[in-house]
């Protein structure tokens, strides 16, 4: 016997100009659960948790809040109304204190003046419950991302502890802070707290839910007991259809590959930028894939910036086929046949106002220089090729790229440097914050592009992606590339986990 | 709280101390140069002769604090005297009457420009851009012409000295003070004023967070209009006189001010003692050169350029070690 569930959504609907998100979507959530939402890029998940938030209203359908019907307006009425959330990206101010953050808008008031004293004993209370420690009088930024979503739930959950939409709350997290957050997760749910998690990592949607909603494209697939549905199952539920070669997500087969030999394209001596990356060597052949290795703030990306001219490196020497070469800027490395997809696709990379034609153009014409400026047709015949390479969907060139899923955004991304036609390509966690199925294929172009003969530096911090793809992984660990494995064959991920973890040669 | 923390802290202050550092130095400096720059009343000289531009910059921190800024000050404060000396001379207005007017006016101006910086997402430049010449342009519509004020209640208001000891203040001054008195319990102890922290820290975040943020930015902008509007109100009891030159490029004092005074044009961070002690280095250094006697009052200008310089990389390195 179940009770009455706190939250219900009934064939809610939503469009974007040229994209049907949501069609007639139904979702539960019951008191004491937490329940996965799962689904590609592009299912329809963030227009769900934006709809519930009242960030975008909705085109029809209704929401069912405790039994009544509710009209959610804005992020306000969603807190009132009893919904908090939160996000991938900490949405709290940096440069208030922890206290301030949990409290403001609703903060203690004496007087009509606000009691910092009441506020901060009362910070401290909430903060303790979940058994956090922390200052709640310090500033907000001196804490890691993992605190601040800590602390961002503990906001959530003391405005409204009914409903607790969690996005991607994992994706920048390691995995002490993952158990951490876990913890809280569960010490909420036994409160009575409703908690809606949607994260791409299914191990975690396995080890903390109870229930889980899958959708794809934008239509409800089904619901589901996470006890009954296994890993295989629901992955096809959610691309729908029993995929040929799902056996390669499993991450149990390997391609077969030899390592290139021959001159190498680009030769890192001793390479390093204080603060950023210890002296490090790197070669790197055509056709060869290089995987980076290593936790988060290890220093790959700071390695890799180097080798793009984003950062200046400031000892040690670059050498690209085999001449002395300083990059002083990205313009530099890019005339040079290198391309750097950055982790950051938002805020480093797409254009979110421009549309898909656009942003996928953009490095080419840059690399030509506006006098030369291509044509509206030769723009179209590029925009349509890498669509249907890359399999952007929806598959419309003039489609508005902010209104694209993350999975497809990071794949315009990928086409803008593609059409290039570099001699080395650089990927920052291209597949992070994507589906799976988008995984697969952004991995298996990958290794297309290095039989065809480009070299690829690829940082991921999904080991078995990293083995998958390699020829050759190097292991970073605090700014210091601490190993260069081969993968031959007999490279496991417990054997680079151990390497990160012992700082040498395992 | 651990070593980092409180580092992160601190960090905020930094440019607060540099500013209170230069002050103290720079009093020093003067002191030991010149007969007589040692004395209480030069200090409460600073606060006199400054008096318009400290109300002014109140409002300003208010607004940099959000990450907007106002470029209508100057403006305002222009079409506050001229209003005010119109009305008061030419038909013979009460100045009890005239005063609330204008208050209202400059505040009514700046919530109608906060408005429509929101409601239509327009940069904060561009829209009090078009302010600074429409309330300037408005000031010639009433007359070319300086017009000055006989009006006895602002001449005694003018006159008025309020002993302290042997020193003393001008009623303007006491009026600056008790705006920054009261912009300091707004910013510290009132949902408004954390919410212009907030909004400064991150606009979306508020939004997300449920903050008003719309009325925020209006209520900041009205706030800036109506601290512009009593600055003018003070500066006629100090020129006696409207004119339509007056305070021009005072927006840029003001903002120098507060960037002097240690706050992030990029919002988030900042105090309004620190725009305090912002004005009161731009008024010593001009007390220094006058001092000094030989030097053209335009090495003023020179004076706060360097300096403004000097907190800006400050500003960026600050943000930066923080990232």
């Amino acid at each position: 016997m179940r009770q009455q569930p706190v939250l219900e959504v009934r064939g809610i609907r939503k469009e974007f100009p040229g994209v049907v998100a949501l069609d007639g979507v139904d979702f539960r959530l019951f008191p004491g659960e937490v329940h996965a939402l799962m689904g590609e890029n592009g299912a329809g998940k963030s227009t769900l948790i934006k709809v519930l938030t009242g960030v975008h209203p909705s085109d029809g359908g209704e929401v069912v809040l405790a039994g009544e019907r509710v009209r959610i307006a804005g992020p306000l009425q969603a807190q009132q109304a009893g919904i908090s959330t939160v996000y991938q990206e900490v949405n709290l101010c940096p440069n208030l204190s922890v206290a301030e953050n949990i409290f403001i808008g609703r903060e203690p008031r004496r007087f009509g003046l606000i009691d910092w004293p009441a506020m901060r004993r009362r910070a401290a209370e909430l903060v303790r419950e979940l058994e956090l420690d922390v200052d709640v009088s310090a500033p907000l930024n001196s804490y890691s991302i993992a605190v601040q979503q800590l602390v961002a739930i503990v906001r959530a959950v003391d405005v409204s502890a009914k409903v607790l939409i969690l996005d991607e709350p994992t994706s920048s997290l390691d995995r002490d802070e993952v158990r951490q957050l876990f913890a809280v997760m569960r010490r909420l749910r036994d409160q009575g707290v409703a908690i809606l998690f949607v994260s791409h990592f299914l191990d975690q949607v396995y080890e903390i839910c109870d229930r889980m909603t899958v959708l794809r494209n934008g239509r409800l697939e089904g619901e589901y007991l996470t006890s009954e549905l296994g890993q295989v199952e629901l992955v096809s539920r959610m691309i729908g259809a029993e995929l040929a070669g799902l056996d390669q997500l499993g991450g149990g087969k390997r391609r077969e590959r030899t390592a290139p030999t021959g001159p190498a394209f680009l030769q890192a001596d001793r390479l390093a930028r204080r603060g950023a990356v210890e002296p490090y060597d790197l070669d790197i052949r055509p056709g060869e894939v290089i995987g980076l290795a290593g936790l988060l703030g290890s220093g790959r990306t700071e390695a890799a910036r180097l080798l793009f001219g984003a950062d200046q490196s400031d000892g040690g020497t670059l050498r690209i086929e085999g001449t002395v070469t300083a990059l002083r800027s990205p313009r530099d490395a890019i005339a040079r046949g290198i391309a750097f997809c950055s982790e950051n696709r938002k805020t480093e990379g797409l254009v979110g106002e421009l549309t898909v034609r656009e942003n996928i153009v953009l490095a080419l014409q840059a690399a030509r220089g506006w006098t030369r400026p291509l044509s509206r047709t030769a723009q179209d015949a590029y925009a349509l090729k890498w669509i249907r390479a890359l399999d952007i969907r929806p598959g419309n060139p003039e489609a508005l790229v902010r209104n694209l899923s993350g999975g497809n955004q990071q794949k315009v991304l990928l086409a803008r440097w593609l059409i290039t036609d570099p001699k080395l390509l650089i990927l920052d966690e291209p597949t992070r914050g994507i589906d799976i199925g988008a995984k697969a294929e952004i991995q298996k172009l990958v290794a297309n592009l290095a039989e065809e003969g480009m070299a690829v530096l690829f940082i991921s911090a999904e080991l078995e992606e990293v083995l998958r793809l390699s020829h050759r992984v190097g292991v970073l660990r605090d700014h210091r590339m601490v190993a260069q494995l081969d993968n031959d064959g007999g490279l496991t991920p417990e054997r680079v986990m151990a390497t990160i973890a012992s700082g040498a040669h395992a | 709280m651990n070593a980092h923390a409180l580092l992160t802290r601190l960090r905020g202050q930094v440019p607060l101390l540099v500013t209170a550092v230069l002050l103290v130095s720079m009093f020093s400096v003067g002191s030991v140069q010149y007969d007589g720059f040692f004395s209480g009343q030069v200090v409460l000289n600073l606060l006199i002769d400054n008096a318009f531009l400290l109300v002014v910059a109140v409002g300003m921190t208010f607004v940099v604090l959000t990450g907007g800024i106002d470029l209508s000050v100057g403006a305002v404060v222009a079409l506050s005297t001229m209003v005010s000396a119109w009305l008061v001379e030419q038909h013979g207005w009460p100045p009890l009457l005239v005063i609330p007017l204008v208050l209202l006016m400059g505040t009514a101006g700046g919530w109608l420009m906060g408005w429509i910086i929101h409601v239509f997402e327009i940069q904060p430049f561009i829209v009090t851009l078009a302010g600074m010449f429409l309330a300037r342009g408005l000031c010639y519509t009433i007359s070319v012409e300086s017009i000055s004020i006989t009006d006895p209640q602002y001449t005694a208001m003018a006159q008025t000295r309020i002993p302290l000891g042997d020193l003393f203040v001008s009623p303007s001054a006491l009026i600056a003070l008790l705006v920054v008195a009261a912009g300091f319990v707004v910013l510290h102890y009132t949902r408004l004023g954390r919410n212009v922290y907030a909004l400064g820290g991150s606009e979306q975040s508020a939004l997300l967070m449920g903050l008003p943020v719309q009325r925020t930015k209006t209520t900041v902008y009205a706030i800036s209009g109506f601290c512009s509007a009593l600055g003018g109100v003070l500066l006629t009891f100090y020129m006696l006189s409207g004119y339509g030159l007056h305070a021009v490029g005072l927006e840029l004092d003001a903002i120098a001010a507060v960037v002097i005074g240690g706050t992030l044009l990029t919002g988030g961070s900042g105090y309004l003692l620190g725009t305090l002690l912002g004005v009161l280095v731009l008024g010593l250094i001009q007390t220094v050169i006058s001092f000094q006697g030989t030097l053209s009052s335009w090495w003023t200008r020179i004076v706060i350029g360097a300096l403004l310089f000097v907190f800006i990389v400050l500003q960026r390195l600050i943000t930066a070690r923080r990232r």
